[in-house]
């Protein structure tokens, strides 16, 4: 996994909540074998009509925010189901950081496996990120060793889990980490 | 000692390692994959050469994809492909699979517990977030990603950070004809579909010990659908007698283990740290009209009118919801006109839904215009059908009695619902799409799926003379 420390990009605001996963990335993609590749897919049924073609009034469509590596979103986002293809839809598209005021659970740990940050800030602030990406070509900075989030006006800090933090900061391979604990884990399946 | 619920009890058994500023390392001790989560995973591990540490505590299935057609011949090389990696994986690494043919094929969380693989107190996990359902038995079970299913077949373990506990109360007694599923969606519409975000459910009271063990595995199953990411019920004697005899159950020392269940229950005096509450018996027959299972009422309202009660955001989901979904403010739930029903699941696909549907369809006929499904979660549910003579009273009605199979909840395989067409289905999510793009989808129980597939729109089924408690 490539490490995470900092990030500048452009913001795009998707004002929706509960985002669920079936729109991040429609079942009819989850057949493939591979986990590269999904970026085309994502939001396929709010970004595309019947016919492939681009719907031009949905945010992502948007000429303003073509190369956008920074998403804003409503509370709840990545409900619904467990599939990975979400975050890899979302990072193959090109997103490096997802800005709400809550996320789902499965949904948090699996961006969390693929490094992708995941900001939790409250309601206010997600609001007025939003109505500034929403006004302006917007710019943030993201600086995850000193948490926070940072724009020509405004320094915002973040809350993240210490664990999660050090995970996404060395770009650590988990299972390695684990592997290393083989002796309790031998320990522990011989007590049973 | 202090007085513990079964989630503390579960989690301290399985607890291997315990690291100031870190998650904890738990032991999983079932693995259950498919064929849409894990190829990424077996690919992985092979990347970097590692192994599959318990073959022996891992099982798969093909489910998702699979068609449910009599023939079983898919005609999507993706799909085919998908489903031949699955079977080569679980050859390579030694794994059982239960394939297309194989008598126990079915839905992930339908062969688990009804193959006995499901047991209270242990710790189970599945590519699929409505592993929850296993709760039932008092297990823990939870949906994980496809790098976490990958991690579980390297090490047989999982960092989990200690949830926060919720207990959902049931007080009192369902009336006639309200179901499982109409529990689970009324709690879902009362406390919002992210209530249990962060936590693990335990279900409790009156209402819920009076369920038999399909119906808490209804519940269990969409506690996902309210947020949270495992709900369980403590095991008590439904439990144990529901699992004597199962296959993968060691039914030479059952009574042993009985007692080792039945003390996993939460402890008198154990505390949550949060507990809601709700009355059986204020709850009726359940529809979902909008497009997260949170936009729930029962068959006796109208739909919303998006005005002033709701504040701005809440007026335009609503709003939204019901443009998408092709319905009026203010329309009675009971006037909503049916395309499609589907009958199956992981939700309520066991032999007990397919009964409770079967008693309301019974001597009637399918009305003209409707398609109407009935999809088995499993093989055995199939058989165990078949053998009561269910599939008759299907078919004569006009049902089409398919093979088990994920099928039309998620509509990746053919069984799809056309844009436009409206479906009551007995599955678990009405997301936009769920059911094919453009479709629309109302979430409810087996009797009142079957009773919309008779009629042609939805009906109150208490008011139905078939139906008992």
């Amino acid at each position: 996994m490539e490490p995470f420390k900092k990030h500048r990009g452009l913001v795009c605001p998707l004002d929706r909540r509960n985002v669920d996963t079936d729109q991040i990335i429609p079942k009819q993609f989850l057949k493939r074998i591979e986990r590269q590749g999904f970026g085309e897919c994502l939001f396929y049924h709010w970004r595309f009509d019947d016919e492939g073609h681009k719907k031009q009034d949905f945010v992502l469509n948007k000429e303003k925010y073509e190369g956008a590596s920074i998403l804003i979103a409503g509370e709840n986002f990545g409900c619904g189901s467990s599939r990975e293809h979400a975050p890899w839809a979302l990072g193959d598209y090109g997103f490096k950081v997802i800005i709400a005021p809550s996320f789902a659970d499965i949904f948090y740990n699996n961006c969390q496996k693929n490094g992708l940050l995941l900001i939790k800030l409250d309601e206010e602030n997600v609001k007025l990120l939003m109505q500034k990406a929403q006004q302006e070509s917007f710019y943030l900075d993201v600086d995850l060793v000193n948490q926070v989030v940072v724009s020509d006006t405004l320094s915002i800090p973040f809350d993240i889990d210490a664990y999660q933090k050090k995970m996404l900061l060395e770009g650590l391979d988990e299972i390695a980490v684990t592997l290393k604990l083989e002796d309790e884990i031998r320990a522990y399946e011989q007590t049973r | 000692m202090k007085p513990r619920t079964i989630i503390e009890k579960i989690w301290d058994k399985h607890l291997i390692h315990q690291e100031e500023g870190k998650p904890d390392l738990l032991y999983i001790d079932l693995h259950l994959i498919h064929e849409v989560t894990s190829p990424q995973a077996f690919e992985g591990l092979r990347i970097h050469g590692r192994k599959v540490r318990r073959p022996d505590l891992t099982f798969a299935t093909v489910d998702h994809n699979i068609p449910t057609t009599p023939s079983r011949v898919s005609t999507d090389p993706i799909s085919i492909k998908q489903m031949s990696t699955l079977e080569k994986n679980c050859q390579e690494n030694g794994i059982e699979l239960m394939d297309i043919g194989h008598p126990n094929q079915g839905i992930v969380h339908i062969i688990g517990p009804e193959l006995g693989l499901t047991q209270p107190g242990k710790t189970i996990v599945c590519g699929d977030s409505h592993t929850s359902t296993h709760g039932a038995f008092g297990a823990m079970a939870f949906g994980i990603g496809t790098s976490e299913v990958e991690h579980v077949l390297a090490t047989q373990t999982l960092w989990q950070k200690k949830p926060k506990t919720m207990q959902i109360k049931v007080n009192g007694k369902l009336g006639r004809g309200v179901r499982a599923k109409d529990l689970i969606l009324a709690i879902i519409g009362k406390f919002g579909f992210s209530v249990g975000t962060g936590y693990i459910v335990e279900y409790t009271g009156e209402a819920i010990r009076s369920l038999s063990m399909e119906e808490r595995m209804t519940v269990c199953n969409m506690s996902i659908e309210a947020g949270a990411r495992a709900g369980l019920i403590s095991p008590d004697e439904t439990t144990v007698s529901y699992l004597k005899g199962r296959k993968y159950v060691y039914n030479e020392r059952f009574d042993e283990l009985a007692s080792e269940w039945l003390s996993l229950a939460t402890d008198e005096g154990a505390t949550y740290d949060k507990t809601i509450e709700i009355d059986a018996a204020s709850i009726e027959p359940q529809v979902t009209w909008g497009t997260n299972p949170s936009m729930c009422l029962p068959i006796s309202a109208t739909l919303p009118h998006p005005d002033a009660q709701y504040d701005v955001e809440e007026k335009e989901s609503i709003e939204k919801a019901l443009m998408y979904m092709g319905l009026e403010p203010g329309m009675p739930i009971a006037d909503i006109k049916v395309d499609y029903v589907f009958i199956g699941s992981c939700t309520n696909a066991r032999l007990s839904d397919l009964q409770e549907a079967a008693s309301i369809v019974k001597g009637k006929k399918v009305k003209e215009g409707v398609r109407a499904l009935i999809v088995p979660g499993s093989q055995l549910v199939r058989l165990q059908a078949e053998e009561l003579g269910l599939d008759k009273i299907f078919i004569e009605a006009g049902f089409e009695w398919r093979q088990s199979g994920c099928s039309m909840c998620l509509a990746m395989n053919d069984d799809v619902v056309p844009a436009g067409k409206r479906c009551a289905s007995t599955s678990n999510r009405n997301f936009e799409g769920r059911q094919g793009n453009g479709s629309r989808t109302h979430l409810v129980s087996p009797a009142m799926a079957a009773a919309a597939a008779i009629n042609g729109h939805f009906v109150d089924i208490r008011e139905l003379e078939t139906v008992h408690h």
